[in-house]
């Protein structure tokens, strides 16, 4: 079957199984990598992108049922080449260690932010909860996420390591 | 450098192939039912579906999309004898509704601990009771509101209650060509809800959950329904928690009577989840502690 949707704003249509998860649709037909595929169970969270503005386990939605709709994944996060608050947020407070689970976790954040742009860190950690970390202990994401809701709000107070500007 | 699964070998969860289909209207929905009977299946959110569907628990050789339906079957309409809420109402909407946690706090206290708000943002009312596990945490609410389901077929609708509804284990009473459309919430007056949970980690599947319903006159329990989750082969309600109480003033006395009736009642079983003795210690305090904040809220809000 043919299925067409809006991947970071690129309409893509591709010829696809109807059983092929969108999960292997986004790292398989359209090498957008950024996207990981852990558990398959819809456990680990590491897979979560957006659907229509919504975080979604992409392990879990078949691409065929993703047609017509708007995807964004992490590869979408970067607006004309300026890292996104959170991703920023993720590198100054070691956000990560392995890396494995971020994009699922910048992506829940990033959603969490537009509908909450000061959480605190019980609605940072609710947001998340879905999402497994086994490297940080979650503390330091959740300091990351902290630092950008600081940083779009104007009121962060430490300057960023290695900043030019 | 499109990749099938087929390439990709073993180690793969992915559910076996099948055609899928999308439906424009229930109507339509319902008639691809009909021509197809039950090789095919019904997905909404498909958080339960998908997942069986991976480890071969379930297999059909179409599956119907009818997320295009969400407009149309998620309006939550607060009427005066009753709440209808629409079979495609997500775990999400259901959380965040004021109308139904004003009425129902049940609901909001039961999705707060539904898996996790990623999952919730999927999920829904309808595919949760017709996936029909006894360990189903929206099926323990809907049992202990004593909810109604609407069921639509090419000749209409047919309204039947959770006890119906609900036949065993991931058995239901839609038909190959039915579909759930609605679920009813009959609302009186001077009553309130609660729902406590057990669970290993957040956002799993309960241990044991126990719902209770109660509705207060001056101090006295006019009538109380308890559910529990995960103690049977189905989302059980209790009658006889309800005639032990209907007509005795609440007290921590009749919490722990009900509780009694919980533990005796259900029927759980030891798996990796725990013991069927500490399942049945976990019925008799969550039915307490639901009854006793039921009360309490009815308390408040007099």
């Amino acid at each position: 079957m043919q299925v067409s949707m809006t991947v970071n704003g690129e309409e893509v249509t591709r010829e696809i199984e109807g059983r092929l998860l969108l999960v292997h649709f986004l790292r398989d037909h359209l090498a957008l990598t950024g996207t990981h595929w852990g558990c398959d169970t819809s456990n680990c969270g590491t897979c979560v992108v957006w659907m229509d503005g919504e975080p979604v386990k992409s392990c879990t939605v078949l691409a065929a049922m993703a047609g017509g709709h708007e995807i964004r994944t992490v590869e979408g996060l970067a607006q004309n080449g300026q890292l996104d608050p959170v991703q920023q947020g993720f590198m100054e407070c070691h956000g990560l260690q392995c890396g494995f689970c971020t994009p699922g976790m910048m992506m829940t954040a990033r959603a969490l932010l537009d509908s909450n742009p000061s959480p605190s860190e019980g609605e940072i950690r609710e947001a998340i909860s879905g999402q497994i970390c086994r490297c940080t202990g979650y503390a330091t994401i959740v300091r990351s996420v902290q630092w950008a809701a600081a940083e779009e709000a104007g009121t962060r107070t430490t300057t960023p390591a290695g900043s030019a500007s | 450098m499109p990749v099938s699964y087929e390439d990709k070998g073993l180690g793969m969860q992915v559910p076996a192939p099948f055609e899928y289909e999308r439906a424009t209207s229930v109507d339509q929905a319902i008639g691809l039912l009909d021509r197809l009977g039950d090789t095919a299946r019904l997905v909404a959110g498909g958080h339960s579906l998908l997942p069986m569907m991976k480890l071969r628990l379930a297999n059909f050789e179409y599956l119907i999309d009818i997320n295009d339906l969400h407009g149309e079957l998620s309006q939550i309409i607060v009427e005066p004898g009753q709440i209808r809420v629409g079979a495609m109402t997500r775990h999400r909407e259901l959380l965040e509704s004021d109308a139904l946690a004003a009425t129902f706090p049940i609901f909001r206290d039961a999705e707060q601990v539904i898996a996790d708000p990623v999952v919730r943002n999927r999920g829904t009312l309808g595919g949760s009771l017709c996936q029909a596990d006894p360990s189903e945490d929206l099926s323990a609410v809907c049992t202990t509101l004593g909810a109604s389901c609407v069921i639509r077929g090419r000749d209409g609708e047919r309204v039947v209650t959770m006890e119906e509804f609900h036949r065993g284990p991931y058995e239901t009473a839609v038909g190959a060509a039915e579909m759930l459309v609605e679920v009813r919430f009959p609302v009186r007056p001077g009553g309130s809800s609660a729902y406590e949970k057990v669970e290993r980690r957040a956002g799993d599947w309960a241990i044991v959950s126990a719902g209770a319903a109660v509705w207060l006159d001056g101090g006295i329990i006019t009538d109380a329904r308890v559910g529990l989750a995960a103690v049977g082969p189905n989302t059980a309600g209790l009658p006889a928690i309800s005639e032990a109480l209907r007509g005795q003033p609440a007290s921590e006395e009749i919490y722990a009577r009900a509780g009694e009736i919980a533990a005796a009642s259900c029927n759980p079983a030891t798996d990796m989840r725990g013991t069927a003795d500490y399942k049945r210690h976990l019925a008799d305090e969550l039915t307490r502690r639901a009854l006793r904040r039921a009360v309490a809220r009815v308390n408040e809000r007099v």
